[in-house]
């Protein structure tokens, strides 16, 4: 029964998102109901953004009201917005296109520096530029709470400063630490380097405005605030020339074709516009819940290690359950109807050990025993409760499994 | 009960999966991560665990509606199956993966990690039956015989026996296919699997070579007369005829056949196929898959998992066991499993040690 009753009520949650104990919001966030009826109403409507006639002409207007919502949100103008089909897009394009741009300008500049943490998103355009483009790449540590070791990369920056980017996230996907980009940006400018970062997880979570932060590229995702899937935006200067990564009908300056998606901008504003009018309010409540949540996982399962920073992500909670083994873990939270994540990427269906994790200094057997709980605007005491009632059996049962196995 | 059906992306353990939901477990999807390095697509009938298996795993368990999740048990098998098998070469011996897989790994590492975690059994696309009491349960050959896989389960206990679950033993293979499509499982066509999963190209030899490196050493006939050159004794199995690369014929034209293999001296003994005919088998490494039976016995003896069965008589002796077949069997290797019958109950394995 135990696993037939779930699934009956798994199917209802898709019903009614209060069945389920959804602990997983940095994974995807459940769509706000304003941005839900903004994207349900435009699906009806017929244009495209670039066509000249009226239809196109309406549909263009949704779309740019969407951008000045966008650009507002995030502390930008509208002409800084360009618009993708996801985070990873707009990091390939950020990281390429900043990449191939300044090569042009001088060959020399073929270094990147970036993070020993950063996103899959974020490395594998770096690595892949590596192994075919000729690139150079300098992965700069972080402390055991996932901060980056900043002066290490003024260090780099100094020691030879033709540098093609520097791409360093806002805050960490997996524990949430915020990172010292003030800093980053301070030392790469005074050296005329562009920087990128990743703020996928940070936007519509702390406060962040891209012109105070004197950002170069900036990357944010729909579907982590409250918007749709299938959308982001890398937001850029106008001073920063990118080489387009995909080329078409030259929608977005030239930087980024192909035709617009209006549902889901007209959404992904709506969704901007209500995570940055929200932003304390959500924030603090997240912050609470966490720490009611870390708190009471604690007083379950004393041993267990809460992972981060201080300064971190308001939603994430993680931890380390010396001795039990994440995808256990994660299978019997997810029989009781507790989703959650290991937060790590699953490279060819296999789960790996975090290379986060990893690079934080924990072991390869610490990092398999880790998990993340991730909060969001939706998330309420009700969550706790459930994951504190059965997180110290699922613990208990977790280790059983981890000595029965060899690794 | 709570079962872990291990899924690995074809048809029977999908089917098996579904069966078990039905008859009213509430069931698991795992797919077992066998190698570090999975390959994208799989080529043919070969190879398994490449990212196209999991994926098809995943889609089966979407349509049955089981949660499904994949295990990474690549340095379990790295360790007890694809070291085992080299080393196993290396001494000379044929070992059979498969027996070693379902004997280290699903009826191993698998059970155990789930009875930590909760479950009773697991399921599997085997075609095998079990008959008996629930707190007894016996091994028995399926009821297609030709796809009957008794063989390669003959290595459990009765306690990892009492955990299991074959739902697919008293069908034929070509009605499962057909049931795969009624329930809409999109891996109902797809190609069943042959030869060692982990090796993909199906060149044993070759593979086994890469690992063990070349090391050349003498083909002799039975009186040690040198025939030709080999390129490491262990790329051959006793019974093996072609490949030999014997360019002088034999006296009296007829083909030769690997005889024996001796791993000390790395030399290749070949011969007529009368030379290969044995009658007596010693086995060592008992895995009794219920009650051992004392004194004398009738039954059936079967070396190969698709071979054979043949009558025989056999009797347990301490750690080993002796098998006198009643008609002559032609080509055994040492390192095979013999695997004993009742009938068509599967009474236990041994591995062959020497043959007479």
């Amino acid at each position: 029964m135990w696993c037939r009753k779930l699934r009956q009520e798994s199917w209802r949650a898709n019903l009614d998102v209060a069945m389920s104990t959804y602990l997983d919001h940095a994974a995807t966030t459940p769509m706000s109901d304003a941005a839900r009826r903004a994207m349900i109403d435009e699906l009806g409507n017929l244009g495209n953004p670039s066509s000249l006639h009226a239809s196109g002409r309406r549909s263009r207007k949704v779309v740019e009201e969407a951008r000045e919502a966008i650009a507002t949100a995030v502390g930008a103008t509208p002409g800084e917005i360009v618009l993708t089909g996801s985070g990873t897009e707009a990091n390939n394009l950020a990281i390429k296109g900043l990449y191939w741009k300044r090569i042009q300008e001088e060959p020399k500049n073929k270094r990147i520096i970036s993070s020993s943490i950063e996103h899959h998103a974020v490395m594998d355009p770096i690595q892949w530029l590596v192994d075919h483009e000729g690139a150079e790449v300098t992965w700069i540590s972080v402390n055991d709470r996932a901060r980056l070791n900043v002066e290490e990369l003024v260090a780099e920056i100094e020691r030879d400063p033709q540098v093609a980017l520097v791409s360093i996230m806002f805050a960490n996907n997996e524990v949430g630490t915020l990172q010292p980009l003030d800093r980053v940006i301070e030392v790469a400018h005074k050296y005329g380097i562009p920087v990128h970062t990743d703020a996928v997880q940070a936007f519509g979570k702390v406060p962040l405005s891209f012109k105070e932060l004197d950002v170069d590229a900036m990357t944010i995702s729909g579907h982590k605030i409250g918007g749709p899937l299938g959308i982001g935006a890398l937001i850029v200067k106008k001073s920063v020339n990118l080489t387009p990564v995909l080329h078409g009908g030259g929608q977005e300056r030239d930087i980024r074709s192909g035709t617009l998606d209006t549902p889901a901008i007209r959404a992904l504003g709506v969704a901007a516009t209500e995570a940055a009018e929200q932003l304390s309010e959500r924030a603090l409540r997240m912050v609470e819940l966490r720490r009611e949540l870390t708190a009471r996982v604690l007083a379950e399962v004393p041993d267990a290690r809460a992972n981060g920073d201080e300064l971190a992500l308001p939603g994430i909670a993680h931890f380390t359950f010396a001795g039990a083994e994440g995808d256990a873990l994660l299978l019997l939270l997810d029989a009781q109807g507790i989703e959650s994540s290991t937060g790590s990427a699953c490279s060819a269906g296999v789960p790996r050990p975090s290379h986060v994790l990893l690079a934080m200094g924990m072991s390869e057997v610490d990092a398999r025993a880790s998990l993340r709980f991730s909060l969001g605007f939706s998330s309420t005491s009700q969550d706790v409760d459930a994951l504190v009632s059965v997180i110290g059996g699922v613990v208990e049962r977790a280790r059983k499994a981890g000595q029965v196995s060899k690794r | 009960m709570r079962v872990i059906a291990a899924m690995s992306g074809g048809v029977d353990s999908a089917v098996a999966a579904a069966r078990a939901v039905e008859a009213g477990h509430d069931v698991v999807g795992v797919h077992l991560a066998l190698s570090a390095n999975p390959q994208a697509y799989r080529s043919g009938a070969r190879g398994c665990c490449t990212i196209e298996d999991s994926r098809d795993a995943r889609r089966a368990a979407d349509v049955i509606g089981i949660p499904f999740y994949i295990w990474d048990m690549a340095e379990e098998f790295r360790a007890d199956v694809v070291e085992n098998f080299i080393s196993e070469y290396a001494a000379g011996n044929t070992p059979n993966p498969c027996l070693r897989c379902n004997e280290k790994i699903k009826f191993e590492a698998v059970l155990n990690r789930g009875i930590a975690m909760g479950f009773d059994a697991v399921v599997t696309g085997h075609y095998a039956q079990l008959r008996g009491s629930a707190e007894a349960p016996t091994l028995h050959r399926a009821v297609d015989h030709g796809k009957d896989q008794s063989y390669v389960l003959a290595v459990l206990t009765p306690e990892q026996i009492r955990h299991s679950l074959f739902p697919l033993g008293d069908t034929p293979k070509e009605e499962i296919r057909k049931e795969a499509e009624r329930r809409g499982l999109s891996v109902a066509n797809k190609p069943d699997s042959h030869d060692i999963c982990f090796i993909p190209s199906g060149d044993n030899a070759g593979w086994l070579r890469d690992r063990l490196g070349v090391s050349e050493g003498p083909i002799v006939d039975e009186e040690g007369n040198r025939l030709g050159t080999h390129q490491g004794a262990f790329t051959y199995t006793i019974g093996q005829r072609k490949g030999l690369g014997i360019s002088q014929p034999s006296d009296d034209g007829r083909a030769r056949y690997v005889l024996k293999i001796e791993p000390v001296s790395n030399t290749v003994v070949v011969g007529a196929h009368e030379a290969l005919a044995i009658s007596t088998i010693l086995g060592e490494k008992l895995r009794m898959c219920g009650p051992t039976p004392v004194g004398i016995n009738r039954g059936f003896a079967q070396v190969r998992a698709h071979g054979a069965a043949i009558p025989c008589t056999y009797q347990f002796v301490g750690d080993g066991v002796t098998v006198t077949l009643d008609e002559p069997l032609h080509g055994l290797a040492t390192g095979q499993a013999v695997v004993l019958y009742e009938d068509d109950r599967v009474v236990g394995s041994a591995t062959v040690t020497a043959t007479i």
